[in-house]
């Protein structure tokens, strides 16, 4: 529980909701370890936290990602095709020094087979030891978190649980209940992708949410500046992006660059819809360039 | 319910897990309609309510085809000197066992109010018989395939697509079974407010396990019912091929109970503990090798029980093919029904206790039984059930002097795979491959 979680900051229960509180509204970037190779990840890491990420999940790639689409799978592929293994990640973790806190973000066999023996607990060991301040499970409901959420919250970690379009009424309040760090809101049903606009279930979900006192970032679909602009609007305290900068990753030219520069483009975004939450429609910013 | 609340922890424990094995493993969007499935199997499947398992039992009579014979084999009991009996599930409507599961599926979600049914399928079984039990139900119904598979199991795309299903081939991967349900789970993902997704074994979430289980648990107890009558008690033995592990529970389960061990007691079956077990042999696919190439993670088998360890997959724990890691593996099999690196959670905990023994045999083993029993009997069996006559081949000095085997399906499905394998090989059972006019 958060409660147990010593506050980094004197302020708040976790680096992580430090993180988002402080930063608000907050970017939370994700990208795929390894892809193509775990010297790159951290080339790229390094750019998204120049260019404004306040949080950055990090996927441990997993063979069977039933939660991802297209686009993480493929990147999922490209890095087990790259070798990458746990302890690799674990090694980019040690290097990496980001201003913006790290969260692993992986499948529930990866963390039971760390180790000699099916357990979670080598797993968070490793995770605290490396630095990472989070874990989210996209395949572990409430139901099964227990063993994982005691280790995390032996070890300090946050153990962040996803919000569904479908998760109402007691599995809400039993979800809300064991958040720790921020609560992700899965912006739509499906899987993890790209899309052109922002779901209506995504203001349902965030209006659902609105009596609970936990940062509430929204993911699922998040493409452009516009998209985190209209999200923080709908009362979001973050937004989160994964299969566009996974995109970028898989075809630009000079990934590292054009990363941070999309990195600032969803800041500026976020930072904009912020904005019109706050002041007259006057002194809204210009339109972004596409 | 709160998580947090220990005395329902246990208690949901015991209902979602066996043993260590099983439990609820998938993306949090899809917990309420395993809540909801789970409310449906307790009030309809358990309790009977509205009648649906009078008017399951009732379809699966006049549709499906219900009971089928258990046939005393009798050149198979010449040859090994002992009584084999065949447990007929060949003759079930569509060819195979998997109507049980997928009917009963079907006819839940229509139950439920559900508007479609979506199904994963490997040798196409499962999804024909979804297809046939959505058509006879009025439901419309899409099914994901590996790529691999909608090429080896032509017939059955094409009897899915008489149907009125529609076949979305899955390229990712190797093309089999693990590709079909990441597939399947994923389109489950996105429409789940609407969409019943129909498992075609006993594999997955909670309740899905004892949901497919319950509707195939008709096999064993026909079969138990049969050879009482037959042959005046119970036998020494049952033998099942196991892939996922649907048409091994369904044989297994009603036999399960007929031993000495107090952990296996079915009150409500009042019976008597016995001294002498029903052995129950679980038969996996040997493949070509029990042995794994780590480098290439690929086992060359789909021996889940008998090679594999813990970890959790498509929703349960439950024993796996996968690398040191957590990786899952590849896995290989002559017969596309079995090669799956997973297998059900409740098979990994009767194995675990020793009630059900793991065995297995190699892809040439199942070749030799698949033209024996055609030869013997004029019953040409599914690939999947010839691992089980394979084993009886083997084995049969230790399988007592009573032994029923289950044929899990009958094999017109896999004449061109046997053809083209028998062909590579030298089969001590098999007619001249020559003769077949190929072109």
């Amino acid at each position: 529980m958060t409660d147990d979680v010593p506050s980094a900051t004197g302020e708040y229960d976790s680096d992580i909701e430090a993180a988002i509180r402080e930063n608000h509204p907050a970017l939370i970037t994700y990208l795929t370890a390894g892809d193509p190779s775990l010297e790159d990840t951290k080339a790229y890491v390094e750019a998204l936290d120049r260019g404004g990420a306040d949080l950055i999940e990090l996927g441990l790639p997993f063979s069977e990602p039933i939660a991802e689409g297209p686009t993480i799978q493929a990147a999922i592929n490209r890095a087990l095709e790259a070798g990458t293994t746990p302890e690799g990640f674990f090694e980019l973790v040690d290097e990496l020094e980001t201003e913006a806190p790290l969260l692993v973000m992986t499948y529930y066999n990866m963390i039971l087979q760390y180790g000699d023996e099916p357990d979670v607990r080598p797993f968070v060991e490793r995770a605290a030891e490396a630095g990472l301040s989070g874990i989210i499970v996209p395949d572990l409901p409430a139901e099964e978190a227990d063993p994982l959420r005691e280790a995390c919250d032996d070890h300090g970690l946050d153990l962040v649980f996803i919000v569904a379009p479908t998760t109402e009424g007691e599995r809400l309040e039993t979800i809300m209940s064991q958040v720790s760090g921020f609560a992700y809101v899965q912006a739509r049903l499906g899987t993890t992708g790209a899309r052109a606009d922002v779901s209506t279930a995504t203001h349902e979900s965030l209006a659902r949410l609105a009596e609970y006192d936990v940062p509430k970032a929204v993911g699922f679909g998040v493409s452009e500046g516009d998209h985190a602009a209209e999200i923080i609007e709908a009362d979001a305290d973050g937004v989160i992006v994964g299969s566009a900068l996974i995109d970028i990753v898989a075809s630009s030219d000079d990934p590292a660059a054009d990363l941070e520069a999309k990195a600032e483009e969803l800041k500026r975004g976020a930072i904009r819809g912020a904005e019109t939450v706050t002041v007259d429609t006057e002194d809204t910013p210009e339109p972004e360039q596409p | 319910m709160s998580t947090s609340d220990p005395e329902r922890n246990r208690e949901r424990d015991s209902e979602a897990t066996f043993g260590d094995y099983g439990g609820q493993y998938v993306p949090e969007a899809l917990m309420p309609a395993l809540q909801e499935l789970e409310e449906a199997y307790e009030r309809y499947v358990l309790e009977n309510e509205d009648g649906f398992m009078d008017e399951f039992r009732e379809r699966m009579r006049d549709f499906g085809g219900r009971p089928t014979p258990l046939q005393r084999a009798d050149r198979l009991s010449e040859r090994y000197d002992r009584e084999i009996y065949l447990k007929r599930e060949d003759l079930v409507h569509g060819g195979a066992h998997k109507l049980n599961n997928a009917l009963g599926q079907v006819l839940l979600a229509k139950y439920m109010g559900k508007e479609r049914i979506i199904a994963e399928t490997g040798a196409g079984q499962h999804g024909t018989a979804t297809a046939m039990a959505a058509a006879h139900l009025d439901m419309p119904c899409e099914i994901y395939m590996g790529r691999t598979d909608v090429n080896r199991q032509r017939p059955n795309v094409y009897r899915m697509r008489m149907n009125g299903a529609e076949v979305n081939p899955v390229e990712a991967g190797s093309g089999t079974l693990k590709e079909a349900i990441n597939e399947t789970m994923r389109d489950w993902a996105t429409t789940v407010e609407n969409t019943h997704y129909v498992i075609g074994s006993v594999v997955g979430p909670h309740p899905f396990p004892k949901l497919v289980r319950d509707f195939q648990a008709v096999i064993g107890r026909e079969a138990r019912e049969q050879i009482r009558e037959k042959a005046g008690r119970l036998p020494d033995s049952v033998v099942a091929c196991a892939g996922g592990g649907s048409n091994t529970m369904g044989t297994f389960h009603e036999f399960v109970p007929d031993c000495a061990d107090p952990r296996f007691a079915n009150e409500s079956s009042g019976r008597s503990p016995r001294d002498d077990d029903v052995a129950l042999y679980a038969v996996e696919a040997g493949g070509s090798s029990l042995e794994i190439d780590a480098e290439e993670g690929l086992a060359p088998n789909s021996a889940t029980l008998s090679t594999g360890t813990d970890g959790v997959l498509h929703g349960a724990m439950t024993k796996l093919l996968q690398s040191e890691e957590g990786q899952i593996m590849e896995s290989h099999s002559v017969s596309a029904g079995l090669d799956y690196a997973g297998v059900g959670p409740e098979l990994s905990y009767l194995a675990e206790t020793g009630r059900v023994t793991p065995v297995s045999v190699d892809d040439e083993a199942a070749l030799n039984g698949f033209h024996r029993l055609s030869r013997l009997e004029g019953i040409i069996p599914a690939l999947e059930s010839s691992h089980a006559l394979g084993y009886v081949e083997e084995a049969h000095d230790e399988l007592g002097d009573l032994v029923v085997v289950n044929v899990s399906g009958r094999g017109d499905k896999d004449l061109e795979t046997v053809l083209e394998e028998t062909e590579k090989r030298d089969l001590e059972a098999a007619p001249e491959v020559e003769v077949f006019d190929r072109d």
